[in-house]
């Protein structure tokens, strides 16, 4: 083994001092470079994770948090795998009548390493965009089917359409740049079958009323939304693919102003609608933006930008609204309308605001009714793959927690313990000899009571 | 003995607490508490759905006392307490059969001074 690593430094250093012999060419530097960028935004979409997680994190209950972490990290590790044997496969190989890929499993004869790592960390945030909306009540060991199946094959399939370049879809002119529908509709899909059949949680309905299930940490939730927001810049800006200084700054403005726009609509329709600016709702405006723009990023001004996300904004609370209160369909973090709605609006938008194309810029509506068919097909691909899948799961055994482990909470029920120990002393049995913080928190807080008015 | 249990706003904690130790009162127990009364709750937003916060929260201040002490603490309590509107809190006075020091074993008026 050690002579192989030897013989291995040994012949890279040989080639490495072969190429320096010639010196970089003009194509080597930009080759290292468009490499490089690609290598940093994938890194950015990997981070997205941090953000799906915090965000589910603190737009949920306390004893739920360490179920959702699992499901986060398990999902990314799930997908890198799965996508590496056959995901990769389905979605890049040769295709197969331009519906499915049909060889290059396991990266076999695949050559460029870094595109299958930016497309694995794509995969992952597809199938995490589910475990948001399934929160508090699914079991761990379905999700888990269910990111395989997505990660392995409902998404790649998807994907193949749209992005391998002889997928039917791309043969009709179909336009998502970064994923709008192949990543954020298609994980959205998956999320609204899945609430589906999965059923409201415990209290949220009840005689006909809407109950609030407030959030336990809406700064972990905020925090969670910047990482989200910092990631989709490689998100959009890695999708180039290459460091082309002609499109990867204009991805990155519509991209900013986009989910800027996003927030400040929704916070605007917020104080028109509810006479005051909703937290939460404000948070998810960021995403509802970058949702927005995701499909027409390199293919809209800025002007256009700013217009799409301002429109996603407004969806986006309608959309939250009628899906809470008039489907009923119980999404504690608002993916379905997120990533769903805002995801549709964005393709669609595409149709509209594309500079060379779009309805509005004179290029009739040949390429807006592509947009509307190629969100169809996603649509029923989807809804079919996933519902078949689950109705299958549920033939097998109960894809719900049972009632004691919803109202007790996941973290104890699934995994044994709790996110946050609020009591250490009081539920752990070893009892240590000097308590001294216990009920510190507690004596903070009642010594900064009322030090505001001593002051004034 | 007696013992002087106070329910009040939580932003008039800290002024109580000067005025009892000016007084001398140093042993206290303090607990935040929740709870409903005459004053109406408050009306919360998440995510566009409106909801009723029916329990408000306040501090719960307890000590036990010489009788004698008690007029006074109570007086200070109402100064230091009220803002003339509903929602101020009350307070309870309950006898209290013993006290006991862990640490020594001393009882009655001695466990508490």
């Amino acid at each position: 083994m050690k002579k192989k690593i030897t013989a291995l430094l040994v012949s890279s250093f040989l080639i490495g001092s072969v190429a320096s012999a010639d010196g970089p060419t003009v194509e080597s530097v930009s080759a290292s470079l468009d490499s490089t960028w690609v290598m940093i935004a994938a890194f950015l979409v990997f981070f997205m994770h941090a953000g799906f997680a915090m965000v589910e994190s603190g737009f949920t209950r306390s004893k739920n948090t360490l179920n959702i972490l699992m499901k986060n990290i398990l999902t990314v590790s799930i997908a890198s795998v799965l996508y590496f044997l056959v995901g990769y496969g389905f979605m890049f190989g040769s295709t197969g009548g331009g519906f499915i890929g049909i060889d290059s499993f396991a990266l076999a004869g695949v050559e460029d390493i870094g595109f299958f790592v930016f497309q694995a960390v794509f995969a992952a945030t597809c199938a995490t965009i589910i475990s948001g909306a399934v929160a508090e009540r699914i079991k761990l060991g379905s999700y888990m089917v269910l990111t395989i199946l997505m990660t392995g094959f409902i998404y790649p399939v998807v994907g193949h359409w749209i992005w391998q370049g002889d997928g039917w879809l791309t043969a009709l002119g179909f336009v998502d740049f970064a994923g709008s529908t192949v990543v954020h509709l298609t994980g959205a899909l998956g999320a609204i079958v899945a609430v589906k059949f999965l059923g409201a949680r415990i209290g949220k309905y009840s005689n006909g009323k809407v109950n609030v299930i407030p959030g336990s940490n809406i700064p972990l939730g905020a925090l969670g939304v910047f990482i989200l927001w910092f990631g989709w810049f490689g998100f959009n800006g890695g999708s180039t693919l290459a460091a082309d200084p002609s499109l990867v700054p204009s991805v990155i403005a519509t991209t900013l102003l986009s989910a800027s726009c996003g927030v400040l609509s929704t916070a605007f329709y917020s104080l028109l609608k509810f006479k005051r600016i909703d937290a939460s709702l404000t948070l998810n405006g960021a995403l509802a933006g970058l949702v927005g723009i995701t499909a027409g990023a390199a293919d809209v001004s800025l002007v256009g930008s700013i217009i799409i996300g301002l429109v996603a904004g407004i969806i986006l609370i309608e959309a939250v609204q009628f899906i809470d209160r008039g489907l009923k369909l119980d999404d504690p973090v608002g993916a379905i309308a997120v990533h769903g709605v805002c995801g549709i609006w964005g393709t669609v938008a595409v149709g509209l605001f594309a500079t060379s194309g779009g309805l509005f810029y004179g290029g009739g509506a040949s390429l807006l009714g592509v947009q509307a068919l190629g969100v169809a097909a996603v649509i029923v691909w989807t809804v079919a793959t996933v519902g078949l899948s689950i109705f299958i799961m549920m033939k097998v055994s109960p894809i719900r927690v049972s009632r004691e482990e919803e109202i007790a909470g996941l973290d104890f029920a699934e995994h044994g313990s709790s996110a946050y120990e609020f009591r250490d002393s009081i539920l752990t049995d070893s009892s240590p000899k000097v308590a001294t913080d216990f009920g510190s928190g507690l004596v903070q807080r009642l010594d900064s009571l009322g030090t505001k008015t001593k002051n004034a | 003995m007696k013992k002087v249990e106070a329910i009040i706003r939580p932003e008039n904690f800290q002024a109580l607490r000067d005025k009892l130790e000016e007084i001398g009162i140093n042993g206290l127990t303090v607990s935040e508490v929740a709870g409903c009364g005459q004053q109406k709750g408050q009306q919360g937003l998440f995510r566009g759905n409106t909801f009723e916060i029916k329990l408000l929260p306040k501090v719960k201040v307890e000590m036990v006392v010489e009788p004698e002490f008690v007029d006074e603490i109570v007086q200070i309590i109402q100064a230091t307490c009220s803002t003339n509107t509903i929602g101020d809190g009350k307070i309870f006075i309950i006898p209290i059969e013993n006290a006991i020091r862990i640490r020594t074993g001393e009882d009655g008026i001695q466990a508490i001074v």
